[in-house]
């Protein structure tokens, strides 16, 4: 048993876990309240992942189309979503990202600029009109130096390369959580009277990723053992455009706005494939030839968008399948030209980190060659369920915003949604905190055999004589998702993952890390397959149970969207039994003035009539 | 797949050595690869900090074969096949265990840089600004903040005057305030005083060793040397100082 007295304790009004870009607006917001603040990385200040998005974050500022307002960009995220959004979340965010992105101009932020001298705004797949405010092709690292140059003069308290390990509650109630400090190995109390998740999903799940090593899905396996709901884990994102070459990259992040800036995909025919791949929802707003797809670079508003930029659920099977039909390129994926499409020093300018990518890693210089690239995990549209004005779980002071929230992206995210995401809910769920905080008629109280069992059940890993190496389980919970449940499922593969997930399970409970717990890379490992094999089990389980295809869900047993599945989201919750159980619930209907807008024809949204 | 070794360092602030290992490479292999490959079959309580991958988040700096550099951005094939690649941590600051430094000192920096004191926005609530006006800025904010430039510079390394000189991260971070067009805040006298410009003697090491190919010394350093002069050492401004009394 822990003595309490001897642990290191903090208190604060809010903990925030996660310093990604939700995690610091949340912190940031938190703080302009007055609510004193806490927030928590498990990576130092500003390396989370958020700084690996490149393309842009989305708002309809109309800077660059006077065209655009919110209502096109709710219907264009509905429509990317396919219609399973949380319509209240996709309505808040667009109306409010406008706002949140120009503010980030008065802490510092320096987007590229119109010649009229504002922010200017690029295409992206799915987007009607250039939307994304962006800074070259680094826009995630703008977005959190920001707030980190921003955060760090508000007042709240930053504990860098600490991993939570458990949630403390006193009854139902949230009361704070269990970290554990990667420095010396040391544990730490925080009492909470609420928690934000700001953790970001759970790539490191698969092999293939774009994700770092910190996307173990902890926010959401923490908030399921604390009694929170998952949903929408069945909709995993594929970016169509990870690196496939030389194999120690592959998986990194190839970004869309090389196709929106005039990027086109190749199989090893030479032929531009994409336009055999144009759904039919789409077909109305897509160029079906090069010659009207060139007038639409050229500038020419009345051409219709290229293939290459419909939603990337779209474009990445499109990918495996002209990979599967032998017209891939040599090391498994397609190629992506700019070369053609743009003058060297274009490309410079507008995709200067991509530029260097590939020449430092690959060796391809992409103003003069392809690039070969294949689909990638990630990004989860799934995580913990939260009420859509507050933020918060089911589990009363416990908050979620961003990657690790639900609901905002339905099926499938428009690329440049995640980033105005992370701004508006990030804010958000810090005002949802303030007001429960408010209404809390008493502290909660941290109760000590929680906490002792939180501990013990770290420091086991370590004491124990003899287990499973950490890093060879995590690369066998690799190979289980990769193979069961990867870019298209089907039943029985699904049923086979959802097996091994479950035989796994002890041999994670008996992991040993070796040596002392200063700075233990074995011993961090083998802390966060407990989360992984969560939510890999809740994709698992869910993806079993949609039978149907829809946005980053492919059954090729079940293919094509059914009417039917759009009426249900899958929730994942943790049984009295330890057991997980997903089930069907029912989405209520829509407002009606919100379902108006999300299918009403684009020229009547342009003209004002809905 | 051939094998390769690797001398690593070993060891926290009470002593260390360096330690021989040997693992399988690959083709397109980087520094940060064989560093797992160890982890993974040798030594799974190595330190060693990651995050992206890409070298875009600045966390794996080490010094490879003496140089400070990204782990992540640093492939095998540039050093011939029977090499041993010598891998320790940064001299600069304080180690803690392995390849892993305290670098705290460096947050303790950024917070004394004053934030963004921008002007009122115009009348329709809108920044305006020219992109041939924050060129040169942004290529400061391109900075990842892995500190190579803090670990290489003299002033810092050798004469290990943390007291005294912010070093060339915090040197372009408060450049690109003063040259933002929309700061309202004399940075001069902070420029001069709290983070003392003057110790930099323009070696351009930092320049050198930026994985961002950011022009830290005579796009940032020397623009801002130059603006102290001309505030406190220009001759006539000197004198007027003088017989103002100030």
């Amino acid at each position: 048993m822990v003595d309490l007295n001897e642990l290191q304790t903090f208190e604060h009004d809010v903990l925030v876990i996660g310093a990604g870009g939700a995690g610091l607006r949340a912190a940031i917001q938190c703080a302009a309240l007055g609510l004193d603040t806490g927030i928590v990385s498990k990576s130092l200040l500003g390396k989370a992942h958020t700084v690996m998005a490149e393309g842009g974050m989305a708002a309809a500022l109309r800077n660059v189309d006077k065209r655009d307002n919110w209502k096109i960009h709710f219907r264009d995220t509905m429509r990317g979503g396919k219609f399973l959004n949380n319509w209240r979340m996709a309505q808040l965010h667009a109306q409010q990202a406008p706002d949140r992105v120009r503010e980030l101009e008065d802490w510092g932020a320096v987007f590229d600029r119109t010649q009229d001298g504002l922010i200017n705004q690029r295409n992206f797949g799915g987007h009607r009109y250039p939307r994304l405010a962006h800074v070259g092709d680094r826009t995630g690292l703008e977005l959190i130096r920001t707030l980190q140059d921003h955060g760090v003069h508000q007042g709240f308290a930053t504990h860098m390369e600490c991993k939570i390990i458990g949630l403390v509650k006193d009854g139902d109630r949230i009361a704070g959580a269990v970290g554990l400090w990667r420095e010396h190995g040391r544990f730490v109390l925080f009492k909470a009277k609420a928690v934000i998740m700001a953790t970001g999903g759970g790539g490191r799940c698969w092999r293939v990723t774009s994700n770092s090593w910190e996307y173990s899905g902890d926010g959401a396996a923490l908030a399921y053992d604390a009694g929170a709901e998952l949903m929408d884990m069945e909709f995993t994102q594929f970016h169509p455009t990870g690196m496939v070459w030389p194999p120690s990259v592959s998986g990194v992040l190839v970004t869309e706005g090389v196709r929106g800036e005039g990027g086109i995909l190749l199989n090893n025919k030479g032929e531009r494939f994409m336009f055999n791949y144009i759904p039919e929802r789409f077909a109305p707003e897509t160029a079906d030839t090069k010659e009207e797809a060139a007038r639409w670079l050229s500038g020419d508003k009345n051409a219709r968008r290229p293939p290459e930029l419909l939603t990337r659920d779209v474009v990445a099977r499109a990918i495996r399948s002209e990979v599967q039909a032998g017209r891939g390129s040599p090391h498994g994926g397609a190629f992506l030209d700019i070369a053609n499409q743009r003058p060297a020093d274009y490309i410079k300018r507008k995709l200067p980190s991509m530029y260097h990518q590939f020449k430092e890693l690959a060796e391809v210089d992409i103003t003069k060659d392809p690039m070969e690239v294949g689909p990638t995990l990630h990004y989860f549209m799934g995580g913990i369920k939260v009420e859509a004005d507050s933020q918060m779980s089911k589990v009363p002071g416990l908050f979620a915003c961003g990657e690790a929230s639900a609901g905002m992206h339905g099926a499938n995210r428009l690329g440049g949604n995640s980033l105005s995401d992370l701004i508006v809910f990030g804010k958000l769920s810090g005002d949802g905190a303030d007001a429960y905080i408010k209404a809390l008629p008493a502290d909660p109280k941290v109760d000590g055999s929680q906490v002792s069992a939180i501990i013990k059940h770290a420091t086991d890993i370590l004491n124990r004589e003899d287990g499973p190496n950490p890093f060879v389980v995590h690369e066998e919970i690799q190979e289980i998702m990769g193979e069961g449940a990867g870019i298209v499922r089907q039943g029985d593969e699904l049923q086979t993952a959802v097996t091994k997930l479950g035989e796994i399970k002890p041999r994670i409970e008996s992991v040993k890390a070796h040596a002392a717990p200063q700075f233990n890379a074995g011993w961090h490992e083998a802390l966060d397959l407990q989360s992984l094999v969560t939510v890999g089990e809740a994709v698992a389980r869910a993806a079993l149970m949609r039978e149907e295809s829809r946005g980053g869900h492919t059954r090729l047993d079940f293919e094509g969207e059914r009417e039917e599945w759009q009426k249900y989201n899958i929730v994942v919750s943790k049984q009295p039994d330890g057991g997980m159980l997903a089930q069907k619930v029912e989405r209520p209907d829509p407002p009606e003035e919100l379902s108006k807008i999300a299918y009403a024809k684009i020229e009547d949204l342009e003209a004002g009539n809905v | 797949m051939s094998k390769r070794t690797f001398r690593i360092w070993r060891g926290d602030a009470e002593g260390g050595e360096f330690e021989e290992y040997t693992v399988e490479v690959g083709p397109g292999m980087v520094v940060l690869d064989a560093i797992h490959r160890v982890q993974a079959e040798h030594a799974s309580d190595l330190a060693v900090r990651w995050n992206c991958k890409a070298g875009k988040c600045g966390s794996c700096s080490m010094e490879i074969d003496g140089m400070p550099k990204l782990g992540c951005m640093t492939r095998l094939g540039d050093y011939p096949e029977s090499h041993t690649i010598t891998i320790q941590p940064l001299k600069t600051f304080p180690l803690i265990k392995d390849l892993v430094t305290d670098v705290s000192w460096n947050f303790a920096q950024n917070k004394r840089i004053k934030p963004l004191q921008p002007k009122p926005r115009d009348a329709d609530g809108e920044h305006r600004m020219q992109q041939e006006d924050v060129d040169r800025i942004q290529e400061f904010r391109k900075c990842i903040e892995c500190y190579l430039c803090q670990d290489t510079c003299h002033v810092l390394r050798d004469h290990d005057r943390k007291d005294a000189f912010v070093g060339p991260r915090f040197m372009i971070r408060v450049g690109q305030l003063a040259m933002h067009p929309l700061d309202t805040e004399d940075r001069i006298p902070a420029i001069k005083e709290e983070l003392g410009s003057g110790y930099c003697n323009i070696t351009r090491c930092c320049t050198e060793v930026c994985p961002e190919h950011i022009n830290i010394t005579d796009n940032g350093i020397i623009p801002l040397k130059e603006r102290v002069v001309d505030r406190y050492y220009d001759p006539i401004k000197m004198l007027l100082r003088k017989v103002r009394g100030a």
